[in-house]
């Protein structure tokens, strides 16, 4: 525990000496990325321990506060949540040398190091924290530190709309939370988590209501995801990448730990995640395939992985129900692997994408294209990623999908027809999702990467320096190694499934080491992949060394001027597939079609605007300020009014008192 | 012998699955009257084409010339997960299935950027259709085999395909037939065609898989022909594992019977070429969703 509160007391200053020395950029830069990467490095030494030898260590200190006690403790689950935020707040810091010194003559670059540091300190203590009042702390910390740092560029109009729609979205969160601990401590008539036992159902199934809502907001359940694909992309890129691969885990976290303290969960919950789960994911990966900005379509697919993140968190959850060992392992196992497995190639994403960004100066990926000369390994590491979010073997996203994958299908066959329903719905969301980020990474790695450049932008674009390079080469080998490691790295979950199914640990540990080996053989699968594809690469070698290779222009039906902007671009790509779903999505179409024998300028536009923000929250939001607005005349704006309102309250007080 | 036996699913697969091709066209030429091409006609175009240079184009980058190399090298390891016949598959582990369908998706994925990588509008068109079909035929595939596994209860292909015998057969068949015509759609898809491509077609803007690999020549050309004849050797398996319930326990005369029936599946896919018409694109998806509906079928009902 010492070495966990050094890493934060390192986090914490590290951040306040870099904000004192604003006016030295270097200096600013350096304090702020080296005192996150020191911190998180001594930081995480506990959770590994805790999280491999299954013990806890805890520390409870008095707080002046009412009903507030600093009551911090790392167990497993904290533990499995800790490893990523700091590992990837780490490497995102690295990144972000660089890429926040483009901004250093116009920014005081002491401010965002500063909520950055403050940010992983708030997400630290969210995680370790065990009373209500605590958590609620460290979870507004955590929340206004990145909004701080997603109004980073508070010049730009869109950026400060982002911001204010951020801050709102978490606040009504944290509204639901807030009620979530108060019905809680009631009931135990204490804060402290510790202290919380027996829940009557009742009570119970209203808590889980709100931790779904008040958790799913900062986690980014459909339809309360509508902060997202503001925030992802006006923040900093390599706080894209932490607020995409890590913050929006402490929502799921937060939903794990209340899901522990809540008891045996009715056959309801389950469902509920498991459709949560479904609607999310393939919605998700739907909307991100009709965006046109490359963050805005990352900040989808965090809605989707997400998805399938609560899809594997309600299987656990059925299994618990339905007294499955194996289900409830292997689904809390996928969709807590998925957690890490996620943090890993959408933080490398979303650097990549900052790469772009901040090499080409547009994130408009109908302007790029062939970035793979100039950008060659900015573009592999990208492929990496889009491979493993793709969720496709050898890399580290096909293992959790697998895993709640083989869950569901050894479930189905073994019990009746109320394991068929889940097999079937989980079975099909999950192959549909895989589908359909196929074919969005297959667009964005397609038509950013490969091809010829679209615009002034794409060519004027040139690869990054060596600290962002050598942040996404490492995420890019995390992919591959959280893969290849597989059968390790799950039964490392042992202890984390233990504490949240309390299934006995023997129990566990033989589940896992039969998954383990079926882990295994898919790495045997995949290394033996690898060593054909190396054969055959070679035998093409030899075949060509002794004969003709010639170069020429791509085939164009003997066009006379084929041009770059001939080429298919990404909303042409994506167009069978939006109009299929186009009942969902509702995209705005603008045509001027071509016209005549000698037809002029002709132009195509689509806009594909969120649906429940279109639909849902534009009507809440207008009803709430027209209700509001009949109250007006309570607001004169004279002093003298306020005061009469002020006394009056205090007398209606003080006769409620006395009554 | 039992090291030949573990590889000799891939073997044979590199052996006899070009073969398959020259039986379909063989096929079609009979119901046209004309006398056709040579049977082995798939394996003189492969052996053609890996003697020959290459021609690139400038605007391609290493995508390009890794995609045909991963394409063929994934299918052969596709083949070591699938059991034929009599002979087991080299690696079965519960849940095998999951792998074999996700491998032909890194194999689509690089084929998909490698069509991109050409920079061509038509290359485009192919990778655009062909990962809206795919995604549509993908919950087609893993539903039709969750509904095998659940008749026969096991979810490994060589325990679920040993398992299919003709007792089978009397207890659940239509659950068997639904998720075989679903997966024999599917099977039609995955390999372009008819009714959902036309690998015959002559024009670029109506192709798929043909457009995908039009900038492609030489070696790379070849590869990828012989992945695709492979492609289809296994995803044929799975129709065959179904609907040839013949497990004697004699390795020569199951692995003969399921020959056999991989050749009549050829007949049978020419015959389908030769007395329908390729669908219109737009109508390709109600088609596969079709197949979908009847895998959910096929799962629900068992």
């Amino acid at each position: 525990m010492s070495l966990f509160l050094w890493g934060l007391v390192i986090i914490l200053a590290g951040g306040l000496a870099s904000l004192f020395s604003g006016r030295r950029p270097g200096l600013a830069t350096f304090l702020g990325s080296v005192s996150a990467v020191v911190g998180s490095v001594v930081a995480v030494v506990p959770a590994f321990k805790v999280l491999l030898t299954g013990s806890t260590e805890s520390l409870r200190l008095n707080w002046s506060v009412p009903a507030g006690s600093f009551f911090i403790q790392i167990d497993p689950i904290s533990a499995l949540f800790l490893i990523p935020i700091l590992g990837l707040t780490a490497i995102a810091a690295i990144y972000g040398a660089e890429y926040l010194w483009a901004y250093r003559e116009k920014k005081n670059l002491g401010v965002p190091w500063f909520f950055y540091n403050l940010l992983l300190a708030g997400m630290m203590l969210v995680v370790v924290a065990r009373n209500g009042l605590l958590f609620l702390v460290a979870w507004e910390i955590m929340s206004l530190a990145s909004f701080f740092l997603v109004t980073f560029e508070y010049e730009k109009p869109t950026v400060r709309q982002a911001g204010w729609i951020y801050l709102i979205a978490t606040h009504i969160g944290t509204a639901f939370l807030i009620v979530f601990f108060i019905l809680l401590g009631r009931q135990a008539s204490s804060l402290d988590f510790d202290k919380i036992s027996e829940i009557p159902s009742s009570l119970a199934s209203v808590l889980f209501v709100l931790a779904v809502i008040g958790f799913g907001t900062k986690a980014g359940f459909m339809p309360l995801h509508v902060w997202l694909p503001y925030a992802h992309p006006a923040a900093p890129s390599h706080v894209s990448a932490v607020m995409s691969g890590v913050m929006i885990k402490t929502g799921i976290y937060g939903l794990v730990r209340a899901l522990t303290l809540l008891g045996m969960p009715p056959v309801w919950w389950c469902w509920a995640l498991i459709g949560i789960g479904a609607i999310s994911g393939v919605l998700g990966v739907l909307f991100a395939l009709a965006q046109h900005d490359l963050k805005r379509l990352l900040a989808y697919h965090s809605v989707e992985n997400i998805g399938i993140i609560t899809i594997g968190l309600g299987v656990g959850l059925l299994g618990i129900n339905m007294n499955s060992p194996t289900l409830a392992i292997l689904g809390f196992g996928g969709g807590l692997l998925h957690v890490i497995n996620h943090a890993v190639f959408k933080g490398l994403l979303f650097l990549g994408a900052g790469a772009v960004l901040h090499s080409s100066g547009t994130g408009h990926i109908d302007l790029l294209g062939g970035l793979i000369k100039r950008m060659p390994i900015t573009a592999f590491t990208f492929l990496v990623g889009s491979i493993a979010i793709s969720g496709l073997p050898p890399l580290n996203g096909f293992i959790s999908e697998f895993l709640i994958y083989l869950g569901v299908f050894k479930n189905g066959m073994a019990g009746g027809f109320e394991s068929i329903i889940p097999a079937l719905v989980v079975i099909g969301s999950l192959a549909l999702i895989g589908g359909l980020a196929l074919a969005c990474f297959t667009k964005a790695f397609g038509v950013i990467f490969l091809g010829e450049p679209r615009s002034n932008y794409a060519k004027q674009a040139h690869e990054v320096g060596f600290f962002m390079k050598s942040s996404m080469v490492i995420l890019a080998a995390l992919c591959v190694l959280l893969g290849i490691c597989s059968p390790l790295v799950i039964k490392s979950a042992e202890n984390v499934i233990f504490e949240i199914t309390s299934i006995p640990l023997e129990t566990v540990h033989t589940e896992l080491a039969a998954t383990s080996a079926v882990l295994t053989n898919i790495v045997i699968i995949s290394l033996v992949l690898l060593g054909l594809t190396a054969i055959f690469a070679v035998l093409r070698k030899l075949m060509l060394s002794t004969r003709g290779i010639r170069q020429v222009g791509t085939w164009d039906c003997g066009y006379a001027r084929p041009d770059a902007r001939m080429q298919y671009t990404a909303a042409s790509f994506a167009q069978p597939l939006t109009d299929l779903f186009k009942m969902f999505l509702r995209s705005l179409k603008k045509i001027s079609p071509v016209k005549g024998i000698f037809p002029a300028q002709s132009a195509f536009h689509t806009d594909t605007s969120d649906i429940s923000e279109k639909y849902m929250y534009q009507p809440l939001f207008s009803w709430v300020s027209s209700s509001f607005s009949r109250l007006r005349w309570l607001q004169q704006g004279r002093l003298q009014i306020y005061i009469l309102y002020i006394a009056l309250t205090l007398w209606i007080l003080l006769i409620w008192k006395l009554m | 012998m039992m090291i030949i036996l573990k590889f000799a699913n891939p073997i044979l697969g590199l052996v006899i699955a070009p073969f398959l091709l020259g039986v379909i066209n063989r096929t079609k030429a009979v119901f046209a009257g004309r006398t056709g091409q040579p049977l082995l006609q798939p394996y003189y175009d492969i052996w053609k084409l890996l003697r020959k240079g290459a021609v690139y184009s400038r605007t391609t980058s290493w995508i390009f010339r890794a995609g045909p190399v991963l394409g063929l090298a994934v299918t052969l390891t596709a083949a070591l997960l699938m059991p034929f016949g009599g002979i087991p598959a080299a690696i079965a582990f519960k849940g095998d299935l999951i792998l074999f369908i996700y491998l032909f998706g890194l194999m689509r994925f690089f084929t998909v950027i490698s069509a991109l990588d050409t920079g061509s509008s038509f290359g485009g068109m192919g990778a655009s259709r062909e990962v809206t079909f795919s995604a549509l035929s993908e919950p087609a595939l893993l539903i039709g085999l969750a509904a095998i596994a659940k008749c026969t209860g096991y979810i490994s292909l060589t325990q679920m395909f040993s398992s299919v015998v003709p007792g089978l057969w009397l207890h659940s068949g239509p659950a068997l037939v639904l998720a075989g015509v679903a997966l024999l759609i599917v099977f039609l898809a995955e390999n372009c065609r008819i009714p959902v491509d036309d690998p015959n077609t002559h024009l670029e803007l109506t192709m798929i898989h043909e457009v995908m690999a039009l900038d492609h020549g030489g070696p790379d050309f070849g590869f990828i022909l012989y992945s695709a004849a492979l492609k289809m050797w296994l995803l044929g398996q799975i129709l065959i594992g179904i609907a040839v319930p013949i497990h004697s326990g004699n390795i020569w005369l199951d692995t003969s019977a399921a020959t056999v029936a991989m050749l009549l599946l050829a007949v049978v896919v020419g015959i389908i070429e030769s007395s329908m018409a390729r669908l219109r694109l737009l109508h390709v998806p109600q088609l596969l969703i079709g197949a979908t509906t009847l895998s959910v079928l096929a799962l629900v009902l068992r």
